[in-house]
């Protein structure tokens, strides 16, 4: 019982907490991307917190090699990536939680798609873990401040249209 | 008292905050929650309380350079199959640290990894129940450009009893170094040459606990590793030497331990290669020598193996690696043929080709005495392996889509497995199976979509549980509802009695990042695998639910 209250009371100064920060102008709860250090796939050491795409927006999309609704999400977005950056500028950095059993396989699969994407390596999960993802795949959208607008966790056919309008609504503001 | 303590601790983070609004809140919470039945017919016992309830709530805080988190977790009381040693709910995980262009500084728990994680790799793998977090400090420096150097220091965790952490008896204190010479040599990248390279020493005291053996109370480990990229080559590979540690999982013998992996690959738009081989002798390395199962182990054998997702593939006879000894290769290959082409028919077709084998090393002992005091039973050499067969599968995949609305992918398996090795079911020696996949998708329209799959499996000579059939339909409507049924009947197998079939409904609603997901159905008992280790799922009849959702 003495348990169960503990993980009430946390839940309950949680949630006060959750309603404060939203009635602050930049609430607490308006997540950015953590800054860490993240290799990209030429081994060189990327800096998370200062990715940036211009002012224009940014998706953030955790994947792994295993993972088969994410390289469907991934090779859907592919074929409408020219668009999309066309007439949104959008820039997507695919983030691979591939551990050392398949992180091999990371470069001959993003080569053989063509992917245009910007890929860093997670391997251990820290910027996993720092986003709050629970599993993959998971997207964030970033607007061209920097602010998380919007994230999907799962991928069915069809989630790529909802994604894009969301990016629409930033680059029409 | 303690629950104050908690409370005052979650008040005083609380106040910090809102002192401090311009910093971030980020994490996520997961609760995973089984209302079982009992089944006579495949021996599921309803447990006395009838529910269980696994429960995560991440809060990570970040401002400026300064970070801090906790975790709460409850088992209330643990989910089916879940490791015994996690009871209770409480305070799980907890750091604060300090992050800047020269310094990484955390205190309290934390995950690393070095190189390939052989000889130290600290991480979470919640749905296995694996969780070897350090309890420590751990330092991390970027004196120069293009060089890091890592340090830990700290005890791992051995399990979470009445909601209060426990960690292993060993100290874990390790360091290592990687270094990218091209940010040291800009002239390497103007001719596509990248260098990459590294080394590690991670070392555990743990006192001699032993009336019979005098043990080594400090055991090292250490090795080097190098990247090489070229165009569109690379490889790259690490070795590593780990000293004397006797320990439970070797029988306490003295040898040394040794690793290697290398892999090597090309790719080019359409292609994809990889080629891999492993060799493993005697590198058990955990925290506590005592320690069994996946507890508190301190490096991470990654397993040559495709990593399957198909259910009759993943999860009824997978390869699990064998820290004691194993020689191992692997390819890999990629191919998509153009669309457009006769072959590659409107929208192109992709093709991958998969092989991986496993062997029992070879342990020379000609010459050497087991029972002398020196205790080093057997000689071996990289790479030297035996006529044992652990593990091989052949695999091959085509899929195309062959209308604007149809895709169509085959797939093909031949999976041997020694099972007097991996101990999967009571059946003795090399259990065979040829497995096939149809996997058709149809895009209604842009947001709904319906997927069904067909598997079978066919055990040479009937072996085992001999033949399986699954078959699978789901619907999907974008971006927030998922309904599937899974039908899974093992109809094949020699004992009449054990022809069960196991029904699974499932519906899921997803809003942006949160995930509701109901499963009700029968589950047969088997290895639950993520990443080559393995846990122990009992079967069970009943009611699923788990949340996820992140903020």
């Amino acid at each position: 019982m003495k348990k169960l209250s503990l993980l009430l009371a946390s839940a309950f100064v949680f949630l006060t907490l959750t309603t404060t920060a939203q009635e602050n102008d930049k609430g607490i709860l308006d997540k950015v991307i953590p800054d860490m250090q993240l290799k990209d796939i030429e081994g060189k050491t990327i800096q998370t917190g200062q990715l940036e795409n211009d002012g224009k927006p940014m998706i953030i999309s955790f994947w792994a090699t295993w993972c088969t609704p994410c390289k469907k999400e991934l090779n859907a977005i592919h074929d409408l990536y020219i668009d999309w950056q066309d007439e949104t500028g959008v820039r997507l950095i695919a983030v691979s939680v591939d551990d050392q059993r398949t992180a091999s396989r990371v470069v001959p699969y993003v080569d053989s798609r063509s992917w245009e994407y910007q890929i860093l390596l997670d391997p251990n999960g820290d910027l996993k873990r720092a986003m709050g993802v629970n599993n993959v795949p998971h997207t964030f959208l970033v607007d061209g401040n920097g602010n998380i607008v919007y994230s999907h966790n799962n991928y069915a056919p069809g989630d790529e249209y909802e994604l894009y309008d969301e990016i629409l609504k930033l680059t029409e503001e | 008292m303690k629950t104050s303590k908690i409370l005052t601790g979650a008040l005083l983070l609380f106040a910090g905050v809102n002192a401090l609004a311009q910093g971030s809140i980020s994490g996520n919470m997961e609760t995973n929650f089984q209302y079982l039945l009992s089944d006579d017919k495949i021996n599921a016992i309803q447990p006395d309380e009838k529910a269980l309830l696994n429960s995560y709530i991440n809060v990570n805080y970040r401002l400026a350079g300064f970070k801090a988190g906790v975790r709460l977790e409850g088992y209330l009381p643990r989910t089916l199959g879940y490791p015994d040693r996690f009871d209770g709910a409480g305070l799980g995980y907890r750091y604060v640290g300090y992050e800047n262009d020269l310094v990484d500084i955390t205190v309290g728990n934390f995950y690393e990894q070095f190189g390939s994680g052989l000889i130290f790799r600290s991480y979470e793998d919640r749905a296995l129940g694996l969780d070897n977090m350090m309890n420590g400090i751990s330092l991390n420096l970027r004196p120069y450009k293009g060089v890091t150097l890592k340090t830990v220091y700290g005890r791992q965790r051995f399990a979470f009893v009445e909601g209060k952490n426990q960690y292993g008896a060993g100290i874990v204190r390790g360091a290592d170094l990687e270094v990218n010479f091209n940010e040291w040599f800009p002239k390497l990248s103007d001719h596509n040459v990248r260098i990459t390279g590294g080394g590690s020493l991670v070392s555990r005291f743990q006192e001699d606990n032993n009336s019979e053996f005098v043990l080594p109370e400090n055991t090292g480990a250490y090795g080097g590793r190098l990247a090489l990229a070229y165009k569109k080559f690379f490889i790259n590979g690490e070795y590593i030497i780990k000293e004397q540690d006797p320990s439970q999982d070797n029988g306490y013998i003295y040898n040394y331990g040794k690793g290697m992996i290398v892999n090597a690959g090309y790719s080019q738009k359409g292609l994809g290669i990889v080629l891999s081989a492993k060799s493993i002798d005697n590198m058990s390395f955990r925290s506590d020598r005592d320690a069994v199962l996946q507890d508190l182990t301190m490096g991470f054998i990654p397993p040559l193996t495709k990593t399957h997702t198909y259910n009759l593939v993943a999860t009824l006879y997978p390869y699990a690696s064998q820290p004691n000894g194993e020689v191992a290769f692997q390819a890999d290959i990629i191919y998509n043929i153009k669309r457009g082409t006769k072959l590659g028919g409107k929208y192109g077709t992709d093709i991958s080709l998969n092989f991986s084998t496993a062997y029992e090393p070879l342990k020379k002992t000609s010459g050497i005495n087991p029972l002398d005091s020196s205790r080093v039973t057997y000689e071996s050499s990289l790479f030297d392996k035996s006529d044992l067969l652990y593990w091989r599968d052949i695999n091959v995949s085509v899929k195309r889509k062959v209308h604007k609305q149809w895709t169509i992918e085959a797939s093909y398996y031949n999976i041997s497995m020694n099972n007097d090795v991996l101990k999967l079911t009571d059946e003795k020696g090399i259990i065979e199976s040829h497995i096939g996949v149809l996997d058709v998708e149809y895009k209604i329209n842009r947001k709904h979509t319906v997927r069904a799959e067909v598997q079978g499996l066919w055990t040479v000579d009937n072996k085992d549980r001999g033949a399986w059939a699954t078959g699978l339909i789901e619907y999907t409507i974008s971006p927030d509802w998922f309904f599937s049924a899974i039908f899974q009947s093992n109809y094949g197998n020699p004992v009449k009695e054990d022809r069960i079939n196991y029904p699974m409904l499932f519906v899921g609603k997803i809003w942006g990042a949160t995930r509701v997901q109901v499963g009700y159905g029968r589950q047969k008992e088997g290895l639950f695998c993520v990443g080559g280790i393995c846990r122990f799922v009992p079967a069970s009849n009943g009611l699923s639910l788990t949340f996820t959702h992140s903020f």
